[in-house]
């Protein structure tokens, strides 16, 4: 199996902060809407967060947005902490994985991250009637007591590389595995692929100059790479 | 008179007034047992509740990912710092005074160090996969140095709160006031202090120079144990705890609240018990001066702390800053600094008030100020995330948080109260030593202090 390092490129001049990524983040991955008690008590889960922040008084406001997915760390501080292994960055694909299975609920990694994406499951996730049904097959349900956050769908670069090796192939395309935010996103501000990779366009979107990292400083070396707002 | 009070009348004096606690119950004591064994149930009935509907019940969220159980898992922990410490210090340190005071601080360690560790599980999510901790160990991470810390902890703790009991149990099977099956097995055929065989000597002799090592031992250990709990936090980048000075900061506060709350107990066995005679004013006096440099410490580390903060001035850390200093924790902020330096430096400083009395408010105090601070270093850092942008949050623990809370304490509170139903809280063949022989031993230290060989 090849090696890759998979990451995101989030162009902020063309995010308008419509949503779009959050729901269909939501839709692909299990994540339960939030009743509006679990609203009150600032229990909702959203793997990709639109962060919002405004500058400057009415009417003279700057609104920005800030699409933040789990930063997939090269140096991730979150699996460092965890005591059973639970965590871990995987050295095939440098994407961050969970243990559902294994997660004890300390939520020591939660506090570890700088980033706030990792989210626990206070109580069991209930879904209103007709979408308990309509649940994706490919992605575990997580139960109460246990951590999750964004994964970059990884359960999507499985079923690339099962195509791949069924059509004789034994490489993944860039267009093969796509996450569901970057695939829904109408103003394709989301770029992902191999970051290694110099077909991918990640690699080529990544050495823009207008490129930064979220909280580079800290030396967690985020896969996830923001282009700030131009002019 | 029932035979079992005669057996008690006619033992030499100091065994009668140290084990009379063990055979004569007063109403008070039931009705403190009661009360703390009603709150304890009250706990483990909220805990009940939280298993099966999981951390819902808590009013924990998103970022204030912990808040109560690990506020007392710090507190309780620290504590038990209480205890062994301290009666290692002294008795390495050869403090005469230590005699009577270092059994109720060793079963302080070895009682509360249990409720303390039991704090993360109830803290957990999946508390039903708590072996996994063993199965899938992961050596870096902060949490398994703390479970190999505390581990080691409690077994020394243990063996050293047992080892010096063991004459004290000899004494207790030999009298035949309490059931006599069950000292006889505790006290392992260890022989009676009257004893004055030759083997008898030498098992003393042997136990003597193994509690000597016992307590060397247990001061890296306890240290250890606090400084991995600072680490905890210290070693996450979040900003109010990725600090340097956790390590040692923790270690301070930890022994801080140990002497707090070796001085309430003290004074309530010293009153209930009615042992004026062993828990001297004397004892309350030289362990509030060590107490006053404590007090000295704490706010000499505490402001270390917040001028490295302040001085520095990193936007995020000056969030928790201010919502400490005048924000929306600035009621709990300085009543801990009320209640941690200006109450016990001011009882303290001075010998007035550096009375039982004096004593047992300042440790009140601090054991209030000391589960302040931890409550500030837990939650504020919590409702401040270092990215701003997800928010500023609040945390109201919820009844079934505070219910465990005082389930926890009570616990505490009913074990002790039932183990001064069946030890000696004052350590009876110590005192009786330092009666014998230690008068003319001391004499002859001091006479080693000064210089003999000059003539004047």
């Amino acid at each position: 199996m090849d090696r890759a390092r998979y990451g995101m490129v989030i162009d902020l001049e063309r995010c308008t902060g419509c949503g779009a990524c959050e729901t269909a983040c939501a839709q692909e991955n299990n994540i339960p809407p939030s009743t509006p008690e679990e609203a009150a008590q600032g229990r909702t889960k959203s793997w990709m967060k639109i962060l919002v922040q405004s500058e400057g008084e009415m009417p003279d406001v700057e609104v920005s947005y800030l699409p933040r997915p789990c930063m997939q760390c090269d140096n991730p501080p979150c699996t460092r902490v965890c005591p059973v292994h639970a965590t871990y960055l995987s050295a095939e694909t440098g994407i961050v994985g969970q243990l559902y299975g294994r997660c004890i609920g300390c939520r020591y990694c939660a506090n570890a991250c700088p980033y706030g994406v990792k989210y626990f499951n206070w109580q069991r996730p209930q879904w209103p009637q007709p979408m308990e049904e309509m649940l994706n097959p490919d992605v575990a349900v997580r139960y109460k007591g246990v951590i999750e956050k964004c994964t970059f769908c990884h359960h999507r670069l499985q079923l690339a590389r099962d195509q791949a090796a069924f059509e004789g192939r034994d490489q993944v395309r860039e267009s093969d595995y796509q996450p569901a935010c970057s695939e829904v996103c109408p103003t394709r501000a989301i770029t992902f692929g191999d970051l290694d990779n110099p077909l991918h366009e990640v690699h080529r979107a990544a050495q823009d100059p207008r490129a930064f990292r979220l909280m580079e400083d800290l030396g967690t070396q985020p896969k996830v790479i923001y282009l700030r707002k131009g002019k | 008179m029932s035979s079992v009070e005669q057996r008690l009348e006619s033992l030499p004096p100091i065994r009668r007034d140290l084990l009379r606690p063990l055979v004569v119950t007063t109403a008070t004591y039931w009705l403190a047992l009661a009360a703390a064994f009603a709150g304890t149930v009250v706990g483990i009935a909220c805990y009940v509740v939280q298993y099966r509907q999981g951390l819902g019940v808590t009013s924990l969220h998103n970022p204030v990912y912990w808040g109560i159980y690990i506020i007392d898992f710090v507190f309780f922990i620290g504590i038990s710092h209480a205890g062994t410490l301290i009666s290692a210090i002294l008795r390495v340190s050869q403090a005469e005074w230590r005699r009577a005071i270092t059994r109720s601080a060793e079963f302080i360690t070895v009682l509360v160090l249990g409720f303390g560790a039991i704090q993360p599980i109830i803290d957990l999510g999946r508390p039903d996969r708590m072996l996994n901790i063993l199965f899938f160990a992961h050596m870096r991470s902060p949490l398994l140095w703390d479970v190999v810390s505390i581990t080691v902890y409690f077994t020394a703790s243990t063996v050293y709160l047992y080892l010096p009991m063991l004459p004290d149990l000899a004494i207790i099977r030999d009298s035949g006031i309490k059931w006599p099956g069950l000292y006889r097995v505790l006290a392992l055929g260890f022989p009676n202090p009257d004893d004055d065989s030759e083997r008898a000597r030498r098992l003393r002799h042997r136990l003597e120079r193994v509690i000597g090592r016992m307590a060397i031992a247990v001061i890296p250990v306890a240290i250890s144990v606090h400084t991995i709990i600072g680490f905890i936090f210290a070693l996450t980048l979040r900003p109010g705890w990725h600090s340097t000075i956790f390590g040692p900061y923790f270690v301070v506060g930890a022994i801080y609240s140990g002497i707090a709350a070796l001085f309430i107990s003290m004074f309530l066995i010293r009153k209930n018990f009615h042992l004026e005679h062993y828990l001297r004013d004397i004892h309350f006096e030289y362990l509030g001066r060590l107490f006053l440099v404590m007090t000295c410490l704490w706010l000499y580390f505490t402001g270390a702390e917040y001028l490295t903060a302040f001085y520095g001035h990193e936007v995020a850390e000056m969030r928790s800053f201010w919502d400490k200093f005048t924000g929306a924790f600035a009621v709990p902020f300085w009543a801990m600094v009320a209640t941690c330096f200006v109450i016990p430096f001011v009882l303290m400083v001075r010998r007035r008030t550096r009375t039982p009395g004096g004593c047992a408010i300042a440790g009140v105090a601090v054991v209030i100020g000391m589960w302040l601070e931890r409550y500030n270093i837990v939650v504020v850092t919590g409702v401040n995330p270092r990215l701003e942008a997800i928010g500023h949050a609040s945390y109201a623990p919820s009844l079934f948080e505070w219910g465990i809370a005082l389930g926890t304490l009570s616990g505490f509170i009913t074990v002790y109260l039932v183990a001064a139903k069946l030890f000696p809280m004052v350590s009876i063949w110590e005192v009786e030593e330092g009666l014998a022989t230690s008068e003319a031993e001391v004499a002859d230290r001091i006479g080693t202090y000064l210089p003999k060989e000059v003539q004047p």
